[in-house]
């Protein structure tokens, strides 16, 4: 019971943060507005129209949607670093509840973060791309499988990490492969054979994949496949993400 | 509260250190501490910067692994059973970890929250020691706008909150005003009493320990070099000391007294070392006789000169050369509070 209490004070705690920090909220919405119009307009206009069907913004908008679930989420795990470096940490850290509460506590903080930003983006995308009700509906859903997965990484990085640059020069250096690698800017079909293998072999493909099948109908794999790989893919970071939290130390 | 309750130690016996050692790398920062604190005791850690006072908390609340020895903190291996041993526990740290994104009250919800403090006490609680601490007018005001007094204050109110069976306060009245240091001092007194709470505080205010402790310990070096009440620890220097001036000081009937054990004459005046000098100073006026007295003096013992005595200097001095860390981190506490 108390650990409920633990973890709800804690999902609190990063709720209300997150409010206060209007500036984090402001970025996390212009930023893929900015994406879709600037990348999306000029890149769109020489894209191939056989290639893809409909307009390259409504092609880009599911991926620009993945790509501000993905980027905020692993950026959370700053925070940790951050909480420790200003000894706010050690409070939490020393209550008597155990370190996997304070784990899902903090994902939980970091997911709701993300679906906020998400839900703001997918509503924009009704106006803007011509997105369905149920499509903002199912695009939160994938979103937010994204996003646990997303967020354990960025948790487990910050707890391993003492100083606020490493954990930024790791993560950025993993960051956008994953990223670029993940059919968010192109289609998957025509790929040369190595650059399909490695597309392939990230499962943010699948998340991205996903959304494209939710938002605007097209998707390559099956839904049921890649809803499979993100479940596991959520599954194994957060297990590796528990592990971390055990063994951090103050 | 079941899992709270003591285990495997004698009753009365809050916390019990055999052999306590913590090693980083090749320096021993606590050195085989062997120590007893009974329950409902206030008791006070005394020692220079680096002795190890902090280091020996951390290990007690779980923060820091302990290298050799054993540590039971209310019945609980510290090793063993981390989790019942934070439930035991309340902590005010030496640096501030107060979270300055959220308002005074949140900060304390949180705590009551991480604590599992029953919802109805929650609220009566904090209203209380919002008021001890003199925060009422800016509960809803975020920490980050707050003086390092006022932080201090906050997080003080903090580690009381869910009202543990024993309490670590980590320089807890530091750079406080000296009425705000009062008010905490009595609070902590009406803990002890009301709920048997026992306080394990380390502090360099010398006032502080000798009002508020029931017993000293002395760390240098990692080591308890003296334990005991702060009265035993004054007597252990050998009593009072009372300084007489007078013209002619009759030196032969001073030492015949059998409460004296030394006379000295210096600075113009006679200085005589004496067991319990308010009640033999009768005594010592008839033996003066008829020689005129012009001034007397009864000093005591302070814990000040205990300190010095058992570490070979004061316990300000290092403070003076500490450059930065925990120094720093005192000083920023002193410069930005207030009051």
């Amino acid at each position: 019971m108390s650990e409920i209490e633990g973890l709800y004070a804690i999902w609190l705690r990063e709720f209300k943060v997150f409010q206060r920090e209007r500036s984090r909220v402001i970025s996390a919405i212009a930023q893929p507005i900015i994406w879709l119009f600037l990348l999306g307009g000029g890149i769109g206009a020489s894209v191939d129209p056989d290639k893809i069907t409909g307009s390259y913004q409504a092609f880009l908008f599911p991926g620009i949607v993945a790509m501000s679930t993905m980027f905020g989420t692993v950026f959370y795990g700053l925070y940790i670093v951050w909480d420790r470096k200003i000894d706010v940490l050690k409070e939490i850290l020393v209550a008597p509840i155990s370190r996997i509460t304070v784990f899902f506590g903090k994902v939980l903080g970091g997911a709701t973060d993300a679906m906020i930003t998400a839900a703001i983006i997918l509503v924009l995308g009704v106006a803007l791309v011509g997105i369905s009700p149920v499509g903002v509906l199912t695009g939160l859903g994938i979103a937010l499988m994204l996003a646990v997965g997303m967020v354990s990484i960025g948790l487990t990085l910050g707890a391993f990490f003492e100083s606020m640059e490493g954990f930024q020069v790791i993560v950025t250096f993993m960051i956008f492969p994953l990223f670029f690698l993940s059919a968010a800017l192109y289609p998957l079909a025509g790929l040369d054979p190595a650059m399909a293998a490695a597309v392939r072999a990230n499962p943010v493909t699948y998340a991205v994949d996903a959304m494209r099948g939710a938002l605007i109908g097209q998707s390559y794999f099956p839904i049921a496949l890649d809803l499979l790989v993100v479940g596991l893919f959520d599954v194994v970071m957060v297990l590796v993400g528990t592990w971390a939290f055990r063994r951090m130390k103050l | 509260m079941a899992e709270t309750s003591p285990r495997t130690m004698p009753e009365g016996v809050a916390i019990s250190l055999r052999g306590l050692t913590k090693t980083f790398g090749d320096l021993t920062a606590v050195d085989h501490i062997d120590l007893d604190v009974k329950r409902g005791e206030i008791f006070g850690l005394l020692g220079p910067n680096g002795a190890g006072k902090t280091t020996t908390i951390s290990m007690l609340v779980t923060i820091r692994p302990i290298s050799d020895g054993k540590a039971l903190v209310n019945g609980f291996d510290v090793s063993k059973e981390p989790h019942k041993v934070r439930a035991s526990c309340g902590i005010v740290f030496q640096e501030p970890s107060i979270d300055t994104t959220l308002t005074a009250r949140e900060n304390l919800e949180l705590h009551a929250r991480l604590y599992g403090v029953p919802k109805p006490v929650r609220r009566q609680r904090i209203e209380e020691l919002l008021a001890l601490v003199d925060l009422k007018d800016r509960e809803d005001s975020l920490v980050k706008t707050f003086s390092g007094g006022m932080k201090r204050r906050l997080e003080i109110a903090r580690g009381l909150l869910h009202h543990p069976p024993i309490i670590f306060l980590d320089e807890p009245t530091l750079g406080l005003d000296p009425q705000t240091r009062q008010y905490i001092w009595q609070y902590i007194e009406r803990l002890r009493k009301e709920m048997g709470t026992t306080f394990v505080l380390t502090t360099h205010y010398m006032e502080e320990a000798d009002r508020l402790c029931d017993r000293i310990g002395i760390i240098d070096h990692g080591k308890i070099v003296a334990l005991g009440t702060p009265k035993e620890l004054k007597d252990f220097l050998g009593g009072d000391t009372v300084v007489l001036q007078m013209a002619n000081p009759p030196l032969d009937a001073f030492k015949a007294l059998p409460f004296v054990s030394k006379v000295d004459v210096r600075e113009g005046a006679v200085w005589l070392s004496v067991e319990k000098a308010t009640a033999n100073l009768p005594r010592i006026f008839q033996a003066a006789g008829a020689e005129e007295i012009l001034s007397v003096e009864v000093r005591r013992p302070t814990l000040e000169d205990v300190f010095i005595r058992h570490t070979g200097r004061s316990i300000r001095q290092p403070e003076a050369d500490a450059g930065e860390g925990w120094f720093g981190q005192v000083m920023q506490y002193t410069a930005t509070s207030n009051r």
